[in-house]
């Protein structure tokens, strides 16, 4: 192939119109439908499903708005107690929990996003990490529902019923096969939404917001849509974590969370579909194995990382990419 | 010359702490016409343009757009009005492909908060976007990242993504600055044939360059509007050939 025909095949993948990137969420489903097999244990792989997910949510205002938050923490920990909550607190199903997990993580998304918006840059992560900071203390206070530092313990959805089947979430299979129902339908709304006209403007706003702006498009409700659905993800990120763990630990909500985020996604590849998965899989993987021979294990992932910041800016999956299209 | 007025200013005053960028400007812009703002640097051009294009409002003064005082409306809304831009400083999407580019120009006017439907099922946009790099002279270079584009060719993308909302009013800020003398001499062209269909208001630094095309100038000075007229008129002016063209002949 010419060079220029590369370059085109480069541009209809980020415009979305080849094949290969039209069926994306179906390829991403049949590789995590074989993707326990290919992890040492099933929990590490259900931690891939949710911490991918929580890091695709992220991306989403990150890579592709281009706004980098952080305090994301602030949804996956509301989602998770939120969740958690309607579970062992006030005993109602899963199917009642998840929704009201997501739809918190959304409203707290809006207030964080109504008030952060109006910044930019270093001060946007400013804002949003000391906005996190508050929800983190008022769910480390309202120790009736929450239970405080202790975490919330009993979030216990042991069995789901549905019509004809009943699925046993004490077999880790059976669980990670639940949860990777609801990372799928999500993969394929935010496939959906990347795709859509929506899609272009908050890439357009990425790449020059007073153009945008002077195309005709309220740039400021593209911003506040787009983070109250990135939170919205996060959300239903931790509240499947909830529901796997059977706790919500005090942790979900603090500033390292945030940062895992941006670890995972810069590892992985911001601005790229695949790569906060890529990324969340990589980073989870060198925890897993690392922690095995060494407690120091945060050198060895902090030294990877600091590579790819530093040799491959665009990630694993950005490279990946690169090297494919050139 | 008292045609159908698009577009007036009424004692437009901007200011910046002490500092008058422009004071007392009270022009009106005929339909159909295309009109040069020049004058020398530092003369409020700028100023001007982007109060008439929305990116500020003035401290005090009227700004009518058929009819309608928009003086104080937010940014995004000029496109929808029917008034588009093309700034100083190139700004188009550097990653995304040219076509693209115009393609998200012209989404704004039709589809803006779709999140579901696939953006290629817009076929009429994308048509439209091929259609409009044709007229620029660019269609060649569509599928090209708009940051692989020369100078020139981003200028011209520009004023294609400015026509894809089809504006009644089309304002240019020196679409040809930094340009070569050919892509200076092509962008004129281009310039004049778009004034043929639409109203077209064009702030310039270099008079020359305007003299030939414009049907009316306006003279800006240390933000005053010193003359105003045909260019026969403006060439004729003894304050204009004094403040800004230091008494040369021209």
């Amino acid at each position: 192939m010419r060079p220029l025909s590369l370059a085109l095949t480069a541009q209809r993948a980020r415009d979305g119109t080849d094949a290969l990137t039209r069926r994306r969420v179906l390829i991403a489903a049949l590789f995590l439908g074989v993707f326990p097999w290919l992890m040492p244990y099933k929990a590490l792989a259900i931690n891939v499903l949710i911490y991918g997910l929580y890091a695709v949510g992220f991306n989403l205002l990150y890579g592709y708005l281009g706004m980098l938050s952080f305090g994301h923490a602030a949804f996956f920990g509301t989602g998770a107690y939120g969740c958690g909550i309607v579970v062992a607190r006030w005993g109602k199903p899963w199917f009642l929990a998840i929704p009201a997990g997501v739809f918190s993580a959304a409203v707290v998304a809006l207030a964080i996003g109504y008030l952060a918006i109006r910044t930019r840059g270093i001060y946007f992560a400013m804002v949003t990490l000391a906005l996190a900071q508050c929800v983190y203390y008022v769910f480390f206070q309202a120790e009736s529902l929450t239970g405080g530092e202790n975490g919330l313990r009993g979030v216990n959805v042991r069995s789901i019923s549905l019509p004809g089947v009943s699925l046993n979430l004490l077999r880790p299979t059976t669980k990670y096969y639940f949860i990777l129902f609801f990372v799928v339908v999500a993969l394929w709304i935010v496939s959906r939404i990347l795709a859509s006209p929506f899609g272009a403007v908050i890439e357009a706003i990425r790449e020059r917001e007073a153009r945008a702006r002077a195309c005709g498009y309220n740039v400021a409700a593209f911003k506040l849509i787009t983070f109250v659905v990135s939170g919205a993800l996060c959300g239903l990120a931790g509240a499947l974590n909830a529901i796997h763990l059977s706790t919500v630990p005090i942790e979900s909500l603090v500033y390292e969370t945030s940062g895992l985020a941006v670890i995972m996604s810069l590892l992985g590849g911001t601005g790229t579909f695949f790569g906060p998965f890529v990324g969340a899989a990589a980073f989870l993987l060198i925890q897993d194995l690392t922690a095995l021979w060494t407690e120091h294990w945060q050198l060895i992932a902090g030294a990877v990382y600091m590579i790819f910041v530093l040799f491959f800016p665009r990630g694993i999956w950005g490279s990946v990419l690169e090297w494919l299209y050139r | 010359m008292s045609g159908d007025v698009i577009l007036s200013t009424i004692g437009v005053t901007k200011r910046f702490g002490r500092f008058f960028a422009l004071r007392d400007v009270t022009v009106a812009f005929n339909r159909g016409s295309l009109t040069s703002i020049i004058g020398p640097n530092g003369a409020g051009k700028s100023t001007y343009f982007n109060l008439l294009s929305g990116a500020l409002s003035p401290t005090t003064g009227k700004i009518f757009f058929e009819g309608r005082d928009i003086a104080a409306l937010p940014q995004h809304t000029f496109a929808h009005l029917g008034i588009a831009k093309s700034s100083q400083i190139t700004s188009v999407f550097p990653e995304l492909s040219t076509v693209e580019n115009v393609r998200i120009a012209a989404q704004a006017r039709r589809v803006r908060y779709n999140f579901w439907t696939p953006r290629a099922r817009y076929i009429e946009l994308i048509d439209k976007a091929q259609a409009l790099l044709e007229v620029v002279g660019i269609a060649h270079r569509g599928d090209l990242p708009a940051r692989a584009l020369a100078h020139g060719e981003q200028r011209a993308l520009e004023i294609a993504m400015a026509l894809a909302s089809e504006p009644r009013l089309l304002l240019l800020d020196e679409p040809t600055a930094g340009m070569s003398p050919v892509e200076t001499r092509t962008m004129m062209d281009l310039i004049a044939g778009l004034a043929a269909k639409r109203t077209v208001i064009l702030v310039e630094h270099k008079m020359k360059l305007v003299m030939g095309i414009s049907q009316r100038l306006v003279v800006l000075h240390h933000g005053e509007i010193v003359a105003e007229g045909t260019p026969d008129e403006i060439r004729g002016n003894d304050t204009v050939r004094r403040i800004y063209l230091g008494g040369r002949k021209f």
